[in-house]
């Protein structure tokens, strides 16, 4: 078994009746993305904030590469570097000179601090900008400035809180891209807490979904989509047209080709509707299926796999917790 | 040879080392270490860069500009008119004591106030205005939860504000109390003795713990208060309070006791102590006391005296030494507000949930 970056164990923090975090339990190797997904108020920030000791734990034990962190919050914050939701800088200073800061708040000795600084900055791409004043940097640029800043005190972990909130479309691309590179790069273990599915999906290795204080599931998400959805994982949508041009070909009849489709291994259902068809199966069988088409004499209009996402996996948590209330 | 070799590779080695420390840009270092650091200063560094971060805020802010500028010129202006018009009088005035250059603190001509009003007055509204946004509006910026990230002990945050704005006020404080001994010694001609030079300087630092006391109780509000606004009218309330309506209360109270002319020499003497004791909370009132009993030499006692404690004193000034024993009481009451202020700052900060705003 790995090696464990982060240990969580029956962690429980109340604010007066209101359980925030309740009773969870979590663990994470090193080295791994973790996504913690959940809706607004689901306990997320306040889990994070513990793990840092910026809160107070009411129960269980938070271990953060081996160091518990309410007994040595200094060493795990040595250790850790985290980018709070909505980060603030100092305005009337340059970006470099925040970063600076920081890695003077970290004891790196000035020349070392300026050489780490320049490299970090060259490494979320903010070299250019360095030298304006944080004032008038860009909510991207502000974000990748913070990912400098946790990045300078060369950490083991990073926790990143909602990092790509506010960003457009673009940015949250680049911004998890240069995560994703930055963790492979230097086997840096990343907590990463969103609510949204698709970002979550694209970046981590292992998901955790909260909801009231509690982790509803943990897993890959597509384990997390087999426990879910135990039948069909994989569900491909395509569209059929005749060749017309081509009358004297011989061509099958529309049922010969479903029967076929049918007969390839795995696949459970298909349904067609005129020229649309839907093939569930568990596992992927796109290129059989494009081959059959083809091969039958008609032309294959389009054909795109479903994959049960987050979404779905989302959906499902939310509508069962629903229904337990 | 051998030691030529050793010299030239460190004539090199500095070569080397000079330009990189001249390029470096760093606004933050004040007085920078171009030494490797070693393991002892390393504990501190991160300390001392929060403090040096702090100063630079300050000096840099607005704020503190305009608020220097007008204590400055308010010490000008009283300057000036204490020594154009007042000088004959200064100098003539030597009924009492001749202790020239602490007239300067404390006499004027009529037209301004003296300096040690101004302090007084101005030296609250100094201290408030360094510390009611000092966590508040790192808090709101967001870059509370940033910095307390870093491995760095909590209360530093708070010890560093404080400390820097010490650094601050004490820097102007014996500024312009230099400014004054020094624009007296032009003007008058003689240089002042080594016991005015001692007063003025127990003054200065006194001062400094008066402001100090202020700027420990808007750190206070602001770490109370989540709007550095909400905290610097607090802070402002409470001044007002003791400078206004304390007094109207309190008179309220004393009136209540007034003994009649006929009443007996413990009644008087009872209402001479509660007059005395219920103006004694207010940290101007220590302040004021502090500052007469230091500055005019001749103050022999700041509490109701009765006529058997004068029987056989001596009327003259008395030693510097008496008159600070005359105020370590006052003394102590400030910093005990001083500490106490910094206290609950203290712990309603270390058991706090930082969020990353609001």
């Amino acid at each position: 078994m790995a090696e464990k970056s982060i240990e969580i164990n029956g962690l429980t923090k109340k604010y007066g009746q209101h359980v925030a975090v309740d009773n969870l339990t979590l663990s994470i190797d090193k080295g791994e993305i973790f996504g913690l997904l959940g809706p607004n108020g689901a306990g997320k920030s306040t889990t994070i904030l513990m793990l840092l000791g910026l809160t107070e734990v009411d129960s269980g034990s938070v271990k953060v590469c081996g160091i518990d962190t309410t007994r040595h919050p200094l060493e795990v914050k040595r250790k850790v570097g985290y980018l709070p939701e909505d980060v603030g800088f100092y305005n009337d200073y340059t970006g470099l000179q925040n970063l600076l800061y920081v890695a003077r708040l970290n004891n790196i000795p000035l020349e070392q601090a300026q050489k780490t600084a320049l490299r970090t900055l060259a490494e979320v791409g903010l070299e250019e900008e360095m030298d304006k004043k944080v004032a008038s940097y860009s909510r991207g640029m502000r974000q990748r400035l913070g990912l400098a800043d946790v990045l300078i005190k060369n950490p083991e972990v990073i926790i990143l809180d909602e990092p790509t909130l506010g960003l457009d479309p673009e940015g949250v691309k680049k911004f998890l891209q240069l995560i994703v590179e930055l963790s492979r790069k230097k086997g840096i273990t990343v907590l990463f807490s969103s609510h949204h599915l698709h970002q979550v999906q694209q970046l981590c290795d292992r998901v955790g979904i909260f909801v009231k204080g509690k982790l509803l599931a943990e897993g890959k998400i597509s384990s997390l989509a087999e426990q879910l959805f135990s039948k069909n994982t994989f569900t491909l949508e395509g569209g059929i047209t005749p060749m017309d041009e081509n009358p004297n070909q011989a061509s099958d009849s529309l049922e010969e080709v479903v029967n076929k489709m049918k007969r390839i291994k795995e696949v459970s259902l298909v349904e067609v509707d005129k020229d649309h068809f839907v093939v569930e199966s568990k596992k992927d069988v796109s290129a059989e299926l494009s081959r059959l088409i083809v091969n039958s004499g008609y032309g294959l209009a389009y054909l795109t796999k479903k994959k049960y996402g987050l979404d779905d996996i989302y959906h499902q948590y939310f509508q069962e917790e629903e229904k337990r209330i | 040879m051998k030691n030529k070799i050793f010299r030239r590779a460190t004539s090199k080695l500095t070569a080397i080392k000079l330009p990189k420390g001249i390029s470096h840009i760093n606004s933050f270092s004040f007085f920078k270490n171009g030494n490797p650091v070693s393991d002892s200063s390393l504990a501190f560094s991160p300390f001392k860069a929060m403090v040096q971060k702090e100063i630079t805020d300050h000096i840099r802010n607005w704020r503190f500009i305009i608020l220097f500028a007008l204590i400055s010129l308010a010490c000008m202006g009283t300057l000036f008119a204490t020594l154009s018009d007042g000088m004959k009088v200064l100098v003539n005035d030597t009924t009492e004591n001749n202790f020239f250059f602490l007239n300067l603190f404390t006499k004027s001509d009529g037209t301004l106030p003296a300096y040690f009003v101004f302090v007084g007055f101005l030296g609250p509204l100094f201290g408030i205005s360094l510390g009611f946004d000092a966590i508040s509006s790192e808090q709101n910026r967001g870059t509370l939860s940033r910095v307390l990230a870093q491995p760095i002990p909590r209360d530093s945050i708070l010890n560093a504000k404080f400390l820097a704005g010490i650094i601050v006020i004490s820097v102007m404080f014996f500024a312009l109390s230099f400014l004054v001994l020094g624009a007296g010694l032009l003007a008058l001609g003689i240089p002042p003795t080594a016991e005015e030079f001692m007063r003025i300087m127990v003054y200065t630092v006194l001062s400094i713990v008066y402001v100090s006391f202020w700027l420990n109780l808007s750190i206070l509000f602001s770490v109370r208060f989540r709007q550095s606004a909400t905290s610097a009218l607090s802070g402002i309330a409470v001044w007002l309070f003791f400078t206004i309506f304390y007094p109207l209360i309190a008179n309220l109270i004393i009136k209540g006791y007034e003994p009649s002319k006929y009443a007996t020499p413990n009644a008087i003497y009872f209402y001479e102590k509660l007059k005395f004791y219920l103006v004694q909370i207010m940290p101007n009132e220590l302040f004021d006391e502090i500052t007469s009993a230091i500055l005019v030499p001749s103050v022999r006692s700041l509490g109701p005296l009765t006529t058997e404690q004068m029987q056989g004193a001596i009327p003259s000034s008395l030693p510097l030494g008496q008159s600070i024993l005359l105020v370590w009481p006052q003394f102590t009451g400030l910093l005990a507000l001083t500490l106490l202020c910094f206290l609950f700052s203290y712990l309603l900060f270390m058991k706090r949930e930082i969020r990353s705003r609001g």
